[in-house]
């Protein structure tokens, strides 16, 4: 080519001007500037009178939707009502107050017992000291009770998940089409806020801990069937082989032989699930799922910031304990020869001492009580001090904070969201598509420039604005950090396991927690989800970025100090460039957990699509919340789309893969 | 070293065969072959973008001999030995398993036939990783349904066929590769199958090892007496078992025949390019260089050799020799006279053979 330009330099040049031209013409067409309301699309509306038919109308002939939603929720109530009693409430007797309590719930003691039990199963007394200390800060700071309840639900929530998965995930290995099916609708199911498919649940399952719980499995599963797909693939073909010439029929072959072979990475998904589990357990509480969640929630609507920050540690630390016991789990060595006992109590020692432990605790427990329930006298809080450090705080460095936080607003938040707001959305909706055209051809273009027109059509096109405003400025903000950490991670090995570290904790995390000391220092606003957003998204940017640099083949960074390049050249010439297609992965993942918290820092109050899924969560409107989470999926899925057909191109040119 | 001369296994009733087996991989296979009546041409292939892996292949495997299928990868022998199995479903042809149609068995029909009268082994042993060697050489029996004590039982005694007593409670991450292949071998035949397939069982073996597992293979071949579909990629291991050794290329068969057969008379250049670095004492039997008797009954030997044995074990003692060495038959009738001279040229003819 002679010219200086490319084409596609050329291409972008004419649309980018064509788009300034497009401001000038605001008042030939208006429309497209302000999408015209007798132009939306009624889905909200046609979803809203559906769910209504559904649960008012619809006849399955033997009996009622309403009457299979009742069903489902009895068959999930009655074992979660079990598992809470015993391990919360007790068994009690009778209605309302005048309860009485027949037998009394799992001591404390036995329930950490238990715990250092599977910690020292799982790996060694390490871990067994971790969690228990962890269940520890649980009983001694008054967090017990919601712990117990949130853990309940868990309990119950998580072998659903894992069996449902795992079902999900056989048909599709077993069928391709009924695989071809399911993907698409997984991918949905993972961008689609959890808010957004909160509503209808809420709405045929009613207010509760069932529909807490069935929100918690559709959110968890995903993974878990992907996992499923992928662990089974991963069966050497020479092993089904084996099981199809040694006769199994196909159950045998499935339980006998695949699912064995699997399950070291099937345990993986475990993990991920009770994690996912976890996390959604503490948002479920908004529909009624009670626990940690509920009083995270509550602080946060009172500032009661001492006892918010006690209940969001105590999430923190339930989380690091599941995490790590069920990490230990998955990663259990392999039985060695010998290792295998024979009697009973050997075969089954959780069974017998979990019986033991609860029956002995229990006994004690009639005569001290102090075994039975943790004295209260003995209780510690920390909320007074928590308080007292935030006003602290807050009165002393006022002025610094609130004037960070206008400098910050005032300069570079606001301008940028007036400057999306201004756009006009036909432009916007054909630069989409020409960059998908780009990167990954006519089918992609169609794809991302479809989604974004869709939004447009449901009226929706202000708030994902704002959204796209919040969600690419905190990106921006996660990777400007991020990116530099994880390459100062991949340089030092010191550094590298410090942040490996904080990493896991932040993941471990659930969504909420984050909110809870920044709102305590910027109180409520786009700043505050700004902020919030930042630091629950930057994990993977770290994360991804360190393991990029050090993917990079040693004999390059040979080859390139043979040459005489120095150590920042090695940087920006050799490791960077090739490590970028999975760096721009991890900036991905990124975008994707910056868009899930950015519906949950709606709480804060935003006014982006967040806000929209709120809303219809209060006002139990499912076409409205479904729409926005749809439209919050959209942008996840375009953001998605365009960066891997990128990372892909430039893989394929690097030769990497 | 042949059990059996190749006469007597032609006179063996045929265990398997298999006709005019195709297999296409890609959509429309089956359609191509059946307007071109079993005969597609290279370009109607290309032309769908269609593999065509094993293409018009036929063999029979007669009862209790070692079958070998031999070719270089991307031959198409892996997926002929599954053909063979019925692993996968062939795009056209026959598969004759002790007079049946295996191709028309129905699934449970095929299951019950796997069951008892098949096994197989495999390349990377495809052990299941989470039994120990007891739990997975009973596995088969366990699919069918016999109880715990009865199919331990008959594993150990497997496990002690193939040397491995005292590993029982083994994990296969515990045991070498050449111990975990005799778990895969013993694991094949704890079901006593009638028919016995080895996908190269030994390549992914070291050298030495790979030897040791040959002999020990040869050992239990010489007591169990199996039908065996073996398959290798390496002809001087086919040389070393077969008893008859089928050349593909390309998908198809191109030459069947004792490695004697093979090695006398290569059918193509391909075929002659395997054999023209094997000594020929390695394969040529002593029946194959006698010359007949000059005087019956008046000639003295220095000794007498049976004539299905192979040059490479007469040893030295024909080399110092005078007179010529009696060429015998198993019923011990004298059929010929083999010389040093004779046997000299072979051996040092061997080393230095080359196309001309």
């Amino acid at each position: 080519m002679t010219s200086r330009f490319t084409s596609w330099q050329i291409a972008w040049g004419v649309a980018l001007s064509l788009a300034v031209v497009g401001f000038f013409l605001k008042d030939i067409a208006p429309w497209a500037f302000k999408y015209p309301r007798d132009w939306v699309f009624p889905l909200r509306f046609w979803i809203s009178d559906f769910v209504k038919w559904l649960l008012n109308d619809f006849d399955l002939g033997l009996f009622t939707f309403k009457e299979f939603t009742r069903a489902i929720s009895w068959l999930i109530e009655l074992p979660y009502i079990f598992v809470r009693s015993l391990l919360s409430d007790g068994f009690r007797e009778g209605q309302g107050s005048n309860a009485i309590q027949v037998f009394p719930r799992v001591s404390w003691i036995a329930v950490i017992l238990f715990v250092i039990m599977i910690g020292r199963y799982a790996r060694d007394w390490k871990l067994a000291a971790l969690a228990s200390g962890c269940f520890t800060y649980l009983a001694v700071f008054g967090q017990w009770d919601s712990a117990m309840v949130t853990l309940s639900s868990i309990i119950i929530a998580v072998p659903l998940g894992v069996v449902g998965g795992i079902m999900i995930g056989v048909l599709g290995y077993r069928s391709a089409t009924f695989k071809a099916m399911i993907m698409p609708v997984l991918d949905l199911m993972q961008t689609v806020p959890v808010f957004a498919y909160l509503v209808p649940i809420l709405i045929l399952f009613g207010f509760g801990p069932v529909s807490a719980m069935i929100a918690t499995v559709i959110y968890a599963m995903p993974p878990m069937v992907r996992i499923t797909l992928l662990a089974l693939s991963q069966v050497p073909e020479e092993i089904v082989e084996f099981g199809r010439m040694a006769g199994c029929n196909t159950r045998q072959l499935l339980w006998k032989v695949l699912i064995p072979s699997a399950k070291p990475a099937l345990m993986i998904g475990v993990n991920q699930v009770v994690m996912l589990s976890l996390n959604m357990v503490i948002i479920a509480s908004m529909i009624g799922a009670g626990g940690l969640g509920f009083d995270v929630l509550n602080a946060l609507k009172r500032l009661r910031i001492g006892e918010g920050i006690e209940a969001g540690l105590a999430i923190t630390l339930l989380a690091i304990a599941l995490d790590r016991l069920s990490q230990g789990l998955a990663n259990r060595p392999p039985p060695e020869h010998g290792s295998e006992v024979k009697n009973f109590a050997g075969r089954h020692p959780f069974a017998i001492a979990a019986l033991g432990f609860m029956s002995l605790t229990w006994l004690i427990g009639l005569v001290l009580p102090a075994f039975q329930t943790y004295p209260e006298g003995l209780e510690l809080t920390t909320g007074t001090f928590w308080g007292d450090t935030v006003r602290w705080l807050n009165i002393n460095y006022f002025d610094q904070i609130d004037g960070f936080k206008n400098a910050v607003l005032l300069n570079f938040m606001i301008p940028t969201k007036r400057f999306l707001l201004s756009l006009p959305w036909p432009v916007v909706v054909g630069l989409v598509a020409m960059l998908g055209l780009q990167l990954g051809g006519w089918r992609l273009a169609l794809l991302c420039g479809g989604m974004a027109f869709v939004i447009a059509t449901l009226g929706l096109w202000p708030k994902a604005m704002i959204t796209v405003y919040l969600c690419g400025l905190s990106v921006i903000i996660a990777a400007a950090i991020g990116i530099p950490v994880g390459i100062m991670a991949a340089l030092n090995e010191r550094f590298h396991r410090v942040i490996q570290v904080v990493v896991d904790t932040l993941q471990t995390l659930p969504s909420f927690v984050y909110l809870m000391p920044i709102v305590m220092l910027f109180r409520v606003g786009d700043f505050s989800a700004f902020i919030a957003v930042i630091v629950y998204a930057i994990a993977p940017a770290i994360r991804y970025t360190d393991h990029g640099i050090r993917r990079v083949p040693p004999h390059l960074i040979e080859a390139a100090t043979q040459m005489g390049c120095s150590p920042w050249q090695i940087l920006w010439r050799v490791r960077l460039p090739i490590a970028m297609p999975e760096i721009m992965l991890g900036i991905n993942q990124t975008i994707m957990m910056a868009l899930s918290m950015l519906v949950i820092t709606a709480l804060v109050g935003t006014r982006d699509l967040g806000q929209e899924v709120y809303i219809a969560l209060t006002k139990a409107d499912s076409g409205r919340g479904l729409a926005a989470g749809m439209s919050v999926a959209f942008i996840a899925i375009i953001a998605d789309r365009l960066i891997n057909a990128w990372s892909a191109k430039r893989k394929a040119e690097l030769g990497l893969d | 070293m042949p059990l059996q001369t190749s006469s007597d296994i032609d006179a063996r009733p045929i265990k398997l065969s298999c006709n005019g087996i195709w297999k296409i991989f890609g959509d429309g296979g089956a359609q191509l072959l059946k307007q071109t009546n079993n005969a597609p041409q290279e370009n109607d292939l290309i032309e769908r973008s269609l593999i065509a892996a094993v293409r018009d292949a036929s063999i029979e495997v007669r009862e209790g001999e070692i079958f070998i299928i031999m070719g270089l990868s991307g031959s198409g022998k892996s997926t002929m030995v599954r053909c063979l199995s019925r692993l996968i479903e062939p795009t056209a042809g026959e598969v004759l398993f002790e007079g049946q149609d295996l191709l028309k068995a129905n699934p449970k029909e095929l299951i019950q036939i796997r069951r008892h009268k098949m096994g197989m082994v495999f390349q990377h042993f495809a052990l299941l990783p989470h039994l120990t060697v007891l739990g997975n050489v009973a596995f088969p029996l366990e699919i069918q349904g016999i109880k715990r004590r009865e199919r331990e039982d008959r594993a150990l005694e497997v496990i002690e066929l193939v040397g491995l007593k005292g590993r029982e409670t083994y994990y296969p991450r515990e045991l070498s590769g050449g111990q975990q292949q005799r778990v895969g071998i013993a694991r094949s035949l704890a079901v006593e199958p009638d028919i016995w397939f080895l996908d190269e069982p030994f390549s992914a073996l070291d050298p030495l090892i790979r030897r040791e597992m040959q002999d020990e293979f040869l050992r239990l071949q010489k007591m169990l007496q199996k039908t065996i579909v073996f398959i290798t990629h390496d002809f001087d291991e086919a040389i070393r078992l077969a008893d008859h050794i089928a050349i593909m290329k390309d998908g198809a068969v191109i030459q069947i025949g004792t490695p004697e057969q093979l090695v006398l008379n290569p059918a193509t250049e391909y075929v002659a390019e395997f054999t023209n670095g094997i000594p020929r004492a390695k394969v040529l039997s002593v029946g194959s260089v006698m010359e007949p008797v000059m005087e019956p009954g008046g000639n003295d030997y220095s000794g007498r050799v049976f004539a299905d044995i192979r040059l490479e074990e007469l040893g030295g003692d024909i080399l110092h020799a005078d007179k010529p060495f009696a060429v015998i038959d198993r019923n011990d009738q004298i059929i010929g006279q083999v010389t040093r001279d004779v046997v000299l040229e072979v051996l040092v003819g061997s080393s230095s053979q080359s196309d001309t």
